[in-house]
């Protein structure tokens, strides 16, 4: 049931609160106060769990491997889960219990229709045109122009192609030239654009609070910095975050000759420091792997989410599908194997996963290095996974050269010395990975945590007078037991350059504003080393600076700007040719020939060391899915990107598996108390199917208390329980049980179809084979709707190819749009989704219209899982409008606002919609999405800045849904009419398709038969999402091709 | 005493109440269409004020320069384009150089700051219209912007009302010209003139008015074939 808090704090519509899945309660009971109703309530939602976990498991015992389940409460299939169904949309139903007077329904319907008209007798407002004085080279007003930058990111940067509309950054596209981007990018990137513009970034220069000049700051800067100068920088010392800026380096390097006794500390919360000790084990020295997925047959991921998070999620995710999309040409498809902790991105595309406790992964880990044959001491595993660890050895054995092992950051170091022994043994390297050194343009002698527990010790110890903290937030995410906050107040002086004023910030003297990347002018590497330039696409708004000009500020360099550094870099660094070099460099995004060459050399031998012993209930901590380490908290459109398996938005939650769960009898919202080694956290449970047993998985970022408006009090703080020694993992923990219960926000739970009749496997929403079956018989699928109508069902386009006008009242256009989705290929990485959120102007509604079920994504991924709740497979379903050629939603709409364009757009406009929502009632997908209040923020000047101006921001009270881009569309169209030609195939990319790092959707004419998108659709495994409806969607689907092992298979 | 009112008069002083109020009901709406398109709502016709009183009739009839030496983007982009300042400048620092009509222009080139222009043909911020392709397909600018050569002040010379984008995209072919007209103020009446004229010169008999007419409309039907010019009436092509 919800908590008190929840309860208090919506008591202006607190019937609507009441609708909670788990409360058995009659709305208009409504009115009760937590503290005299709690207890009988929270019985109550006992009461129905134990239900709930009977009715589950008895569900489940009687099924094998192929039903297909959303959440846990639809298969128990409950009362109370069929009461939360039946009343679809809950918080409506309170809404109308008021019986209201006939003469006032009487009233306010003549008022209406005597008024109905007068809407559209409005002046226009007077309007400014405001031409340049003198206009700038190469804008043309109207047409955005492109630029190339790049992200800097701790573990490389990743290339972007930025649109700009009169000098306004609008949106990010990835850079085709850059190897980290190959033209897609992941949420973060998107979601940058809304950082830009953040209402909430510190705007100005404070001392102490006090608003400052920037020369007031050097004023009080120099002085600190001579005395540092006369004493070698003994006093001296910068924090940051990773630094992959050659420039930055280089600045450095002079910087050291003036302070030579200065250090200069980079501290990374996501830190690869186990990677770090693991390389320097087998090889000697710091080495980046960088895996080349698209040569692999077989790869196995231990605890590595590498299709889900950090920067080279786009390049392994384009590379691991390159061997992966199930066509009815495939002979092969690479397999995957997962050994991971908590359900990921990673773990849903694996052939075969097992979840282990975290300490356990490093036993399988050696428990495979021994049935290879390297000499390790491992413990004999037993069930599935000695099953899974034999059948895999085997297949390793047959793919020397051909196979990837790779661990995660959470391992400890000797797993990942392990790893590279094995992927030495098994001949990978040289051939699938390649050792390049490591990204940072600026490695430490030591990990981040040792490098900041010295920084911590010399500030308690009183030695550090001038501290300068560069980005990131360490009050907040620094190990918990360095006490970051209290050393930081023994430093003389402390000046903080950061976007916000947060944790850090407010322990700091000086507050000078950071420049946002889209601002500044830098250079950062890429992974691979591959260098790009990054040129700022705006000003800085508020007068930020970089970390250039800092520097800068402390080598007497301050007359010179950030791009005369980076300039004057590049210039000593290739002196050639310089002038056209540069502009190439800036207009292509990258600089050649600087991708880090491959160090040879294998791994030494392999020295076996005793595992550490981890006893009793375990945590794993990981970054979180949507805002990392919480430099993304403040970003609405990230706090609303539902986590990839949960769907779970605006908040952090304990995960934990199905059977822990009803052992411990939580349930999810439940809030539990976290204690590691005596330091607690409470958060609310999230019960994760597949999550492995006896273990929970945190994840940090959320919880800062400083960040601004988005992230206030949203989630709940994991790093008090973060510390040197437990970064990643922790064995000893206690969960206790507090009694108190939250609502948890999800996208996914209002179920969006029918549900209580829904049979997902007699409809077949989600289709899904292993590859041999689908060689075996390609047609084993049910047809595609597209195909039953050549076989006589009557179609309304294909008949007329050609004909202007039919003879009824269709037209017919030049152009036929559809799009194909790849199930083999999604990863659920949410990318399209923010990105559509970017290009369409959609607005954020915050976690309680959420929990009403009224999010506005145009694009959804719905998430399935298969089999038993232990250890079920997992699939995703990206769902946008379907353009349904027989729409259901057109014959509804009683003002016509929703209609058919002649190229086959069920096009929605805006301002016609008076907001009946019968649309939204008739469609069978459930994808259109109504604006209840007024979403859009017409009030805060910069997030206007952001703004596709292609796109009308909707009011309230409209009707919006996917348009297949429609601006997109039809800008080509323009283009290619002001061309006298046609448009031309790949010439419209929707922002989904343009954005996605797996390359699984297709878009483009499908009266083109030569078109991509028109072969795919000749594929035996298309199929239309509920195509039995004749709905014929132009949007239809590839369904999933598996690969799994033929000995695993049966277990 | 007689009845002094006739029987029939008690129906029809219910009619009259009841006529009399559809009647004002009717007047009501009537009046509201009319203001609705009455020159205070559209601004048809109405002179504005601008921070300089610029002519087109000057400048386009006058001096003759082409549409395109100011609004540079019309055939690129989805805005025709308001000048920077320098390009007033280009002839203003020769000529009127010292006018204090000018100054305006002149204070906005020294301290490169906008010269904030009225706007005159404004449309709601939910339609997405595109010059460019008006002018490919052969929509000369007056077909919209009415005759410009005579306006001493810019005014709008038509509704702009969806109503009257739809008679055009219904049916384009009258609103046709030659490409090589497009800039072209009274390009009709110097066709219908040089038909007149070319028609004489064969000494033929004179071509009556409904003649020239349909010669008009025959040479439109061929550039909008040629122009690939077709109608457009769905949503999406002005509304996203």
């Amino acid at each position: 049931m919800t908590d008190s808090h929840a309860i208090l704090s919506s008591s202006a519509d607190r019937s609507s609160e009441l609708t909670d899945a788990s409360n058995s309660r009659p709305p208009s009971e409504g009115t009760i106060r937590a503290d005299t109703a709690g207890d009988d309530v929270r019985d109550d939602a006992a009461h129905g769990r134990i239900e709930r976990s009977a009715a589950v498991a008895s569900e489940l015992s009687g099924k094998n491997g192929s039903s297909f389940w959303q959440s846990l409460e639809e298969i128990a299939d409950t009362d109370r889960f069929k009461d939360f169904i039946q009343r679809e949309y809950p918080s409506q139903m309170s809404r109308f219990l008021d019986a209201p007077e006939r003469r006032t329904v009487l009233k306010l319907m003549g008022a209406s229709l005597a008024l109905a008209g007068f809407n559209s007798c409005t002046r226009q407002p007077d309007e400014k045109i405001v031409p340049y004085a003198k206009s700038p080279e190469d804008l043309i007003p109207g047409l955005p122009l492109y630029f190339a930058t790049a992200m800097p990111w701790a573990a490389g940067s990743i290339g972007l192609l930025v649109e700009n509309h009169m000098g306004r950054p609008t949106k990010i596209e990835g850079n085709e030239l850059h190897p980290a981007s190959l033209g897609a990018t992941d949420s973060f990137a998107q979601g940058t654009v809304l950082g830009l513009y953040d209402p909430d970034r510190a705007t100005t220069i404070t001392e102490r609070g006090r608003t400052r000049t920037w020369e007031e700051f050097l004023d009080a800067l120099r002085p600190a910095a001579n005395v540092q100068a006369q004493r070698q920088g003994r006093g001296l010392r910068i924090l940051s975050t990773t630094v992959t800026s050659p420039t930055l380096a280089a600045q450095v390097e002079k910087l050291q000759k003036l302070y030579p006794q200065a250090t200069w500390t980079q501290y990374e919360p996501v830190n690869r420091d186990n990677a770090r000790a693991g390389a320097i084990a087998a090889f000697g020295a710091d080495a980046h792997v960088h895996a080349h997925y698209d040569k692999a047959r077989t790869i196995v991921a231990l605890d590595h989410d590498f299709l889900g998070g950090g920067p080279e999620l786009v390049r392994a995710t384009r590379d691991f599908m390159h061997n992966r999309k199930g066509r009815k040409a495939t002979q092969e498809m690479n397999r995957l194997y997962v050994v991971e902790v908590a359900p990921t991105r990673t773990g849903a595309m694996a052939d075969h996963r097992i979840a282990a406790r975290p300490s356990q992964i490093g036993a399988i880990a050696r428990a495979l290095a021994k049935k290879l044959g390297l000499s390790v001491s491992a413990q004999e595993l037993s069930g599935k996974a000695a099953h899974f660890v034999d059948a895999l050895a085997k297949e390793l054995q047959g793919a020397n050269g051909a196979s990837i092992v790779t661990c995660g950051d959470a391992q400890p170091a000797q797993i990942h010395a392990l790893v590279h022994a094995i992927n030495a043994k098994l001949g990978n390297f040289g051939a699938t990975l390649h050792r390049l050194p490591p990204v940072d343009a600026m490695p430490q002698a030591t990990g981040h945590v040792e490098a900041l527990q010295k920084l911590v010790t010399e500030m308690n110890a009183g030695q550090v007078e001038l501290l300068i903290v560069l980005g990131g937030n360490p009050v907040f995410d620094a190990p918990v037991d360095l006490n970051f906050a209290g050393a930081l107040s023994k430093v003389h002086l402390r000046v903080r350059v950061g976007q916000y004023t947060d944790e850090t910030s407010r322990g700091c003297d000086w507050l000078v504003p950071e420049a946002h990347f889209l601002e500044s002018w830098s250079d950062t590497r890429a992974a691979d080393g591959t260098v790009a330039l990054v040129q700022p696409l705006i000003a800085p708004l508020y007068g930020g600076k970089t970390a250039h000009d800092i520097v800068a500020a402390l080598t007497n360099d301050s007359g010179m700007s950030s791009y005369d550094i980076v300039r004057a870099h590049w210039h000593g660094e290739k002196p050639d040719s310089f002038e056209t070099n540069w502009r190439r460099w800036l207009h292509d995004g990258v600089i050649p020939d600087t991708a880090a060459a491959d160090v040879n050399g294998a791994p030494k031998d392999w020295s076996d060391q005793p595992s550490v012993a981890v006893s009793g209930f375990e945590i794993a901590l990981c970054p979180d899915p949507t805002i990392w380490d919480g430099r993304f908290a403040n970003n609405g459109w990230l706090q609303e990107s539902p986590k990839p398996m949960t769907k779970v938005v605006w908040e952090n939650t304990v995960y934990l598996s199905p059977t822990t769960a009803e052992h411990m009898s939580l349930d999810v919202g439940d809030i539990v108390e976290v204690e590691v080694g005596g330091r607690k956290v409470r958060g609310p449970v999230w019960v994760a199917p597949g999550h492995a047993d006896e273990c929970a998985t945190i994840h940090f970022g959320y919880g800062s208390q400083f960040s601004g408006h988005v992230a206030k009090e949203e989630g709940f703080d994991a790093y008090p329980i973060r510390t040197t020694s437990a970064m990643w993992m922790a064995g000893g923990v206690t969960l206790r049980k507090t009694g108190d219960t939250t609502k948890i926000a999800t996208t996914q739970d209002h179920v969006d179809y029918d549900v209580v009749e829904r049979e997902v496997e007699k409809r077949e929403l989600l289709r899904v084979r292993p590859l041999e079956e689908f060689k075996r018989d390609p047609h084993s699928l049910p047809k595609a709707t597209r195909e039953l109508e050549s076989e006589g069902a009557p179609s309304i386009y294909d008949a007329q190819v050609g004909a202007e006008i039919d003879e009824g009242r269709r037209q017919v256009g030049d152009y036929a749009w559809g799009m194909v989705i790849d199930l083999s290929a999604c990863t659920a990485c949410g990318a399209c989704v923010t990105a559509c959120v970017a290009e369409n102007n959609i607005p954020v509604v915050g976690k309680d219209q959420v929990r009403r079920g009224r999010h506005m994504h145009w694009i959804r991924v719905d998430r399935y899982f298969e089999g038993p709740k232990e250890d079920p497979r997992m699939h995703s379903q990206p769902v946008p409008c379907m353009q349904c050629e027989n729409a259901p939603c057109e014959l509804v709409c009683p003002v016509e606002a929703t209609t058919h364009s002649p190229e086959g757009l069920n096009e929605m406009t805006y301002n016609r919609c008076v907001g009946t929502r019968y649309c939204s009632n008739n469609c069978p997908y459930k994808v259109r999405r109504f604006n209840f209040l007024l979403y859009s923020d017409y009030a805060t000047e910069t997030l206007k800045m952001q703004r596709n101006p292609d796109v009308s921001v909707r009011s309230r009270g409209v009707m919006e849904k996917c348009t297949y881009c429609v601006q997109r569309i039809n800008q080509a169209r323009i283009a290619a009419k002001r061309d006298e030609r046609k448009i031309k195939e790949g010439e419209v990319v929707t922002a989904c398709q343009q954005v996605c790092p797996a390359a699984a959707i297709t878009f483009g004419d499908i009266r083109d038969l030569n078109s991509a998108v028109a072969k795919l659709k000749t594929e035996p495994h298309n199929y239309s999402l509920l195509g039995e409806l004749q709905t014929r969607p132009r949007t239809t689907y590839l369904a999933k091709i598996r690969n799994p092992n033929p000995d695993l298979e049966t277990a | 005493m007689a009845q002094i009112f006739h029987k029939s008069l008690n129906s029809l002083a219910k009619i009259s109440i009841v006529a009399s109020g559809l009647f004002s009901l009717t007047a009501v709406g009537y009046a509201a269409l009319l203001f609705n398109r009455s020159p205070y709502v559209t601004n048809v016709d109405v002179a504005r004020q601008q921070p300089v009183p610029f002519s087109h009739q000057h400048h386009v009839h006058g001096v003759g320069i082409d549409c395109r030496y100011c609004h540079t983007s019309v055939e690129f982009s989805a805005t025709a384009g308001v000048p920077p300042t320098k390009t007033c400048m280009t002839c203003h620092s020769q000529v009127w150089k010292d006018a204090a009509i000018l100054q305006p222009i002149r204070d906005s080139f020294r301290e490169d700051k906008s010269v904030e222009w009225l706007r005159t043909h404004d449309l709601p911020d939910f339609v997405y219209f595109n010059h460019s392709v008006h002018v490919k397909k052969g929509v000369g600018c007056e077909e919209c912007h009415g005759r410009v050569d005579k306006m001493p002040i810019m005014m709008r010379a038509n509704t702009l009302n969806m109503e009257w984008c739809l008679q055009c995209h219904r049916d384009p072919t009258p609103r046709l010209r030659p490409r090589d007209a497009i800039t072209e103020m009274g390009w009709k009446e110097r066709w219908e003139a040089d038909q007149r004229k070319d028609v004489d010169a064969e000494e033929h008999p004179k071509l009556n008015d409904l003649q020239i007419a349909d010669e008009l409309l025959e040479m439109q039907k061929g550039l909008a074939q040629k122009y690939d010019v077709k109608s457009l009436t769905n949503c999406s092509i002005c509304h996203r």
